[in-house]
């Protein structure tokens, strides 16, 4: 059983335009996909494919013109769509935390950072501040600060990316999440802090039991880090499976793009790449496959609706032309 | 060999915070030479003074110290004034396209901008010209008469590329060209340097913390830390046989995007040092994990590795004993 199931979800920006016509940006279409304990799901896609929303749909963290308008996000045996505001606010950052790029735009500039941590702690438990305090050095100590106890003391701006990334993930800790989102953790950040933070990640995931969603674009941090991935392009996962299954065989021509793209796999084959393209209009989709018009292999089946198919074990994709795109893509 | 295009030599920068007046160490005596026609890659972490070098080289900064001979002439000590007839020989693209041109020109404008002030062509011919320009760097000649916030990012970054180009210059800084990129249009965008690389022969000085790109489309490395080029040479070379402990920590960091190629990895602790505050000898000495008390007294010189194409600044290095376990 999943600790984390999304099924169909749909979020729209409604605004109006100066006509005072109601517009509508349907930026997620029915989005599905679940999270285990002890496992890693990449979410993957270009800018504006819906991965950052679709984790802020699943917190309910939306803020108008977006909205989430249909579907269902189970957790842990709730609908958290049911949920009071609340009883949400309670289950964030308790139960579900979340880890966000910009790690230094996310902690109050005025606070030093163990009070920050203290307070996430005393709001959503009743422990004492010395308590609280105790589980914090706890914490910065378990995510690899050295000297925890006299960092408690430190300002957001006396630490480094990093540093400022390592204090998130002890926060999202501070409570004992059964889900971590990290959105883009190590965006920024240099090749061997990033090693740093994801393997603290990783371990967290392989010994305390949590589920993990790492939404990135990185396909070398999914290759190695993720145990599941999930394709968005244009407001619907289009592929999903275990890593090395999707990367050996992957069905979806955006998916193939998408790996054929790697400096890796560009190296070693010195393909040209024709993908790119313009990010479909989210105003007005295609009725099918949205990916329709960036793809060589569009016939008139694409206008179709489309399904998440199965492809193999675990393995599915959404496209009308498999067959065409197996037999037709350059090897 | 052949008079090299550019060799910077000794190439020092440091800059003076405003109100502590503390001195950043930001470039600290780098010396490399660039052949016409060539890429070199510049690979390093944040602050290891990467952009600071590109910039000197294209003298948008004035060196501390230190001179950049391009085409046989020293432009470090050059006034603003002379140095702006080189801007047509000597051309750039930054990392961020959406900040790069300016909101109210239409493309068009934009990409003939560097012809109007170094070409005395007639209109029409300009004209032409960019329209040739924009043809060459796969730009559709009906964005021409667009302005930047109706482009997307791909298409921006060909515009950049394209006002680089339009003089035909005889080297080009690329400052992360495609980091702000989605994987897909970045792909096309390398694909396209490597085209007009072949096409115009104008050396590439490719600057990127992506060691994947690097790899894929520079022929020769410099690798950075701290101000200090602590191992260069071809790139096959230096990713096959790392001679610099931070060199192959650092790839050893590299995440392949292929989940069947096993990772090798020797992990740093913390991160780099601030340029505020140097560590003597080493520059990283206070990260290697083969560090001795000799490496904290002098800085350690480059020392050549096989033939002498490879060059690595380690004390290690003469006596084999610079391998990091992995």
């Amino acid at each position: 059983m999943s600790l984390l199931q999304v099924r169909d979800l749909h979020t729209h920006f409604i605004s109006r335009n100066l006509d005072n016509e109601i517009r509508i940006a349907t930026a997620l279409n029915g989005v599905s996909f679940e999270v285990s304990r002890g496992e890693v799901l990449g979410l993957v896609g270009e800018t504006g494919a819906g991965k950052s929303l679709t984790a802020y749909s699943v917190m309910d963290l939306l803020k108008p013109p977006a909205q989430v308008v249909g579907g269902a996000v189970e957790f842990d045996g709730r609908n958290l769509r049911d949920l009071e505001t609340e009883d949400m606010n309670k289950l964030r950052g308790s139960e579900i935390a979340m880890v966000v790029q910009n790690p230094r735009s996310s902690l109050d500039p005025l606070t030093r950072i163990g009070e920050q941590l203290v307070r996430v702690h005393t709001a959503h438990t009743d422990t004492s501040d010395s308590a609280a305090r105790k589980r914090a050095i706890e914490m910065l100590g378990a995510v690899g600060i050295p000297a925890p106890e006299e960092r408690m003391r430190a300002w957001p701006h006396e630490l480094s990316g990093g540093m400022a990334q390592r204090v998130l993930i002890a926060m999202a800790l501070m409570n004992e999440p059964k889900l971590i989102i990290a959105d883009e953790p190590t965006t920024g950040l240099d090749v061997t802090v990033q090693a740093q933070i994801l393997d603290l990640l990783r371990d967290l995931v392989e010994t305390r039991n949590v589920a993990a969603m790492v939404i990135t674009h990185d396909l070398g941090i999914v290759a190695h880090y993720c145990d599941r991935m999930a394709v968005m392009f244009a407001g619907r996962i289009v592929e999903t499976g275990a890593v090395e299954t999707v990367f050996d065989n992957p069905a979806h021509p955006y998916t193939r793009t998408l790996i054929a793209s790697t400096p890796e796999r560009l190296r070693e084959t010195k393909q040209k790449i024709l993908g790119g393209g313009a990010p479909p209009n989210l105003y007005n989709l295609p009725p099918g496959c949205h990916y329709v018009e960036r793809c060589r292999f569009a016939d008139d089946s694409c206008n179709k609706p489309l399904s998440l198919d199965q492809v193999g074990d675990g393995h599915f994709a959404m496209c009308a032309r498999m067959d065409a795109v197996r037999e037709g893509w350059p090897s | 060999m052949t008079e090299p295009l550019l060799r910077a030599e000794n190439l020092t920068k440091h800059f003076v915070t405003p109100r502590t007046a503390q001195t950043v160490r930001a470039v600290n005596g780098v010396s490399f030479e660039m052949h016409a026609g060539s890429t070199v890659g510049m690979v390093g972490e944040s602050g290891s003074g990467k952009s600071t070098i590109g910039r000197m080289v294209v003298r948008l900064l004035k060196p501390t110290q230190g001179s950049v001979t391009f085409r046989g002439r020293d432009i470090a000590p050059l006034r603003d004034r002379a140095v702006r007839a080189l801007r047509a020989d000597l051309q750039m693209v930054f990392q961020d396209p959406w900040s790069a041109l300016n909101p109210r020109m239409r493309v068009k404008r934009i990409i003939q901008e560097p012809l109007l002030l170094h070409s005395k062509l007639s209109d029409s011919e300009r004209s032409d010209r960019v329209e040739e320009i924009a043809r060459s760097v796969r730009l559709n000649t009906d964005l021409l008469s667009r302005f930047p916030g109706e482009l997307s990012g791909g298409q921006l970054q060909r515009v950049c590329i394209a006002r680089a180009i339009a003089t035909d210059p005889g080297l080009i800084v690329l400052d992360e060209p495609t980091s702000s990129l989605d994987l897909s249009v970045r792909a096309g965008i390398l694909d396209l340097l490597q085209e007009l690389r072949e096409k115009t022969g104008a050396a590439m000085l490719f600057i990127s913390h992506d060691l994947g790109t690097v790899r894929l489309v520079s022929d020769h490395i410099l690798v950075l830390y701290l101000g200090h080029i602590i191992e260069s040479g071809p790139m096959a070379k230096v990713f096959d046989e790392p001679a610099h402990p931070y060199t192959q920590t650092l790839l050893s960091a590299h995440l392949p995007a292929d989940p069947r190629t096993q990772l090798h990895r020797h992990l740093l602790e913390g991160e780099i040092p601030s340029p505020i505050d140097m560590p003597p000898g080493c520059p990283f000495s206070t990260r290697c994990p083969l560090v001795r008390d000799d490496c904290r007294t002098a800085l350690p010189p480059m020392v050549d590795i096989g033939d002498g194409a490879q060059r690595a600044a380690c004390i290690r290095i003469p006596e084999g004993s610079n391998k990091v376990p992995l």
